[in-house]
């Protein structure tokens, strides 16, 4: 009987669910942890979303993308630098006052060869002090987007990262773990209470901001907790264990919908899904034709005619997706309700242009693709090789996870690829750059036309933004006549958050916690 | 037996070489690591100069031996993906790991010699028969189907449990026990049934057929002629005589726990060396799978000494055939 009574006991304090708190605690997840807590460490979306709840750029996002005043209150650009005026009284959260110093300190920092941020860090060459509140980012010549390629470099304190031995970001060969991969001192909205990586990251208020008062967000602690698995993701959320997931499976937004005190919202990602055609090669590596069919326009006029978008939006991915022409999305600079439309979908000419072409029977190639990078991306290719074999072509797929998958494209040894490509500068620079420009480390389809080369160069100094917006739409419209690549869809984000919080969803999938209302 | 040992721990240190080179060679088709560890924007100089820093592009013997070299030393690098010493993770993740499986497998023995006994002494009754054919469940399901299902009955739909995590954590040194809160035991109880199925399954259908086969023997027959009770008979002699092999086949699942607790940890996002190694793998981070996999052989391998000797100890054959 006792025994009984004993088990019975323990059974009821089994079921009792953790105790109300009175503070607003948010408790959210996704699939995968910040890799680190060093600012300049790790150029990876999770990792800049984490440390920029702790740390803050001169420049920001808010979710609209519209750029906002951060740690600089205003900025003005020079023929051979921009000016900012630094925000005042804005304290690191170990106390210690932000001054001019720790911009010229955080750059260095970012510039180092240790550093994922180089890239992005490189636009300023030195940085000039003015006086304590005032710097000027000296650049190579004039720049007219600087600002739209700040708002990832976040500003660490000198004092800090000196007595902590962390002047510099961790490096490969490193032996030990530096101080700033488990540790952080920001200025920002959140200040990093404990950290358990791969299981709980605990981040609070901090009553010391600058914004504080200023910003409708209401949360005073944040609980993230990555869950790899898609599947207990969801479930997380349908068991009210946690108040919003980043990134459900497309799959489950329906049963999301329908449950009881929760809601999908879904955007238009900056991110685009294309295949891309390799016209650089003399012959292609993996066909039975000699020479290079993709050289011919006509061959890759009949790839994107013999493509139907509209069906990949509608069976693949479930409506989630907006099919396009272009290979940047709305919401970047160059995108153009003109230029945006798909080529359509029209399988007897691109039967006729590959016939035209000299290839009527159409030929072999393999479609490399990952399986675990993109929405449905196999899938998507999966539907692309039935669409092709309508017209004659025998495509292989070769669908394998994205470490080996990016590699082929970055060595060039793939002839036709799925790529996906999101513009954190939201500026056609961004894409040019990579993925049209004949010298582009992204671009693999041996793509190589003078006057988009031209443009691509004449952009980065051309500070008459009429002028340079019509030669941003010049290079697109010989981009949209040459067609490299096949287009297939700009992404649709998708979020489910539980009715007991207010957040705004962004276009660059970061979850902006300073606007976040509990009610 | 001194030699003996020294000849089987001569074998275990040849295993031992050849799982890990196995291994290793095998990290050439997982992929590109650079690709993960740096942002989309960096250059193809930038990657080629990473690759060789990390000297990736040495031929697979030089990396080999280097791994060697440096794990005789006790330095197993830092991981790619969190940029930590690796010896150091897994000493941080193994706690939880151990914890579930000793859980699970208390489980398996418990409820699986149970119900072994039962449908072996009333193999008729219709419970019996129900048992056995919902078992047939535990070995057929794949554990990731077993997990996601306990997850939406339990977490989803009667929401008495944590979908997911470890909780309730307590620090003892660096050893972090989830077993002494309420708070933890319910956080390890549907991971820890998700894991003890199959082993539990396993045991009763074990247990069952030992028993019926000792039942027909002579000795039970010859009990009941002595008037013993029902339960002497059931419980000390026929109990005891069909625990030799189930003993052995625990002793040998307990290595296949914690390979299967892959699986399971991920489900759950039960933060253990399992779930750190799914995680490596989908980043490619080498110094986290090296490790892991002679992690695991040296626990194989320890387990199947430790069983030699047991047998050497247990059955005088051997010794004989010295």
């Amino acid at each position: 009987m006792q025994f009984k009574k004993m088990i019975a006991v323990s059974i009821a304090a089994l079921m009792v669910t953790g105790p109300a708190t009175a503070e607003n605690v948010l408790r959210w997840t996704s699939q995968g942890d910040a890799l680190t807590m060093d600012p300049h460490s790790q150029n990876e979306g999770p990792t800049i979303a984490m440390n920029g709840q702790i740390y803050e750029s001169l420049v920001t996002r808010d979710a609209d993308l519209v750029l906002q005043p951060e740690l600089a209150e205003s900025w003005e650009a020079g023929p051979d630098g921009w000016t900012f005026k630094l925000r005042q009284g804005v304290k690191f959260h170990d106390g210690s006052d932000f001054t001019a110093e720790d911009v010229v300190f955080s750059f260095e920092r970012a510039n180092h060869e240790a550093s994922d941020y180089k890239e992005q860090a490189k636009n300023v060459t030195s940085v000039e002090v003015i006086d304590d509140h005032t710097v000027k980012l000296m650049t190579d010549g004039p720049n007219p987007i600087l600002p739209n390629q700040l708002t990832s470099i976040y500003m660490m304190d000198k004092g800090w990262a000196e007595a902590n031995n962390v002047t510099a970001p961790q490096d490969f060969k490193a032996k030990e773990e530096t101080f700033a991969v488990r540790n952080a001192n920001g200025t920002g909205p959140f200040t990093l209470v404990s950290r358990a990586p791969d299981e709980m990251t605990v981040l609070a208020r901090n009553p010391n901001w600058w914004g504080e008062g200023k910003f409708p967000g209401n949360i005073d602690k944040i609980e993230y907790r990555p869950i790899t698995n898609a599947a207990t993701r969801v479930a997380a959320l349908l068991s009210g264990e946690v108040d919003f997931v980043l990134d459900p499976p497309l799959q489950d937004l329906k049963r999301i919908e329908g449950a009881d005190g929760l809601s999908v919202k879904t955007v238009a990602q900056i991110r685009s899904i294309f295949f891309g055609m390799d016209q650089g090669v003399d012959k292609l590596r993996t066909s039975d034709v000699d020479g290079n069919p993709f050289k011919d326009t006509r061959v890759r006029e009949a790839f994107n005619l013999a493509i139907d978008k509209d069906a990949i939006q509608r069976v693949v991915m479930e409506g989630l997706s907006f099919p396009t022409g272009m290979i940047t999305p709305p919401g970047v600079l160059g995108n153009t309700p003109e230029n945006d439309p798909s080529y359509g979908f029209d399988p007897a000419k691109a039967k006729a242009l590959l016939a035209e072409a000299g290839y009527p029977d159409g030929f072999s190639i393999r479609l490399d693709c990952p399986n675990n990078r993109y929405n449905n991306d196999e899938k998507i290719c999966q539907a692309a090789v039935a669409m092709l074999a309508k017209i004659g072509v025998k495509v292989n797929l070769d669908a394998i996870p994205k470490a080996q998958h990016f590699p082929k494209i970055q060595n060039r040894e793939s002839d036709f690829y799925m790529l996906g490509w999101g513009v954190p500068t939201l500026d056609s620079h961004y894409v040019f750059s990579y993925l049209l420009d004949g010298e582009g480390s992204w671009n693999a389809t041996g793509y190589n036309n003078p006057r988009v080369n031209e443009i691509t160069k004449a952009i980065t100094t051309e500070i008459d933004i009429e002028k340079r917006t019509a030669m941003i739409d010049e290079a697109w419209e010989q981009v949209k006549a040459d067609m490299p690549y096949v287009p297939i869809h700009h992404q649709v984000l998708a979020w489910g958050i539980a009715d007991n919080v207010d957040i705004q969803i962004a276009a660059d999938d970061a979850f902006r916690p300073r606007f976040a209302v509990m009610k | 037996m001194l030699f003996f040992i020294l000849k089987r721990l001569a074998q275990s240190v040849l295993v031992m070489a050849i799982v890990s080179a196995v291994s290793f060679s095998l990290f050439n088709f997982v992929g590109d690591p650079v690709n993960n560890m740096v942002g989309q924007d960096a250059t193809r100089e930038q990657r080629i100069e990473i690759r060789q820093q990390l000297g990736l592009d040495d031929p697979i013997l030089t990396q080999y031996t280097r791994f060697l070299g440096n794990m005789m030393r006790g330095d197993f690098g830092l991981s790619y993906r969190i940029k930590r010493p690796v010896d150091e993770l897994i000493l941080e993740r193994l706690p939880a790991t151990l914890e579930l499986v000793f859980v699970s497998a208390i489980i398996a023995l418990f409820v699986g010699i149970t119900l072994g006994i039962y449908t072996g002494i009333r193999r008729k009754s219709w419970i019996s028969r129900s048992i056995l054919s919902v078992s047939l469940v535990g070995v057929s399901l794949p554990t990731f189907i077993i997990g996601i299902a306990l997850i939406y009955v339990f977490a989803v739909h009667l929401r008495w449990l944590p979908s997911s995590g470890r909780s309730g954590t307590i620090e003892f040194g660096w050893w972090k026990t989830s077993l002494l809160t309420v708070d933890g035991w319910r956080a390890i109880i549907l991971p820890a049934i998700t894991l003890s199925l199959f082993q539990l399954t396993l045991i009763l259908r074990l247990v069952r057929a030992e028993m019926l086969e000792v039942m027909q023997t002579d000795f039970i027959k010859f009990a009941r002629a002595r008037g013993l009770s029902e339960r002497a008979i059931n419980f000390r002699h026929a109990l005891r005589n069909t625990l030799v092999p189930v003993i052995t086949i625990i002793g040998l699942n307990i290595g296949g726990l914690i390979a299967f607790s892959v699986i399971t940890e991920t489900v759950f996002q039960w933060p253990g060396t399992g779930l750190m190694f799914i995680q490596a793998v989908d980043f490619v981070d080498v110094p986290i799978m090296a490790a892991y996999l002679v992690f695991v052989a040296l626990l194989f391998v320890l387990i199947n000494l430790i069983v030699d000797i047991l047998y050497f100890i247990v059955d005088p054959r051997i010794r004989l055939g010295e």
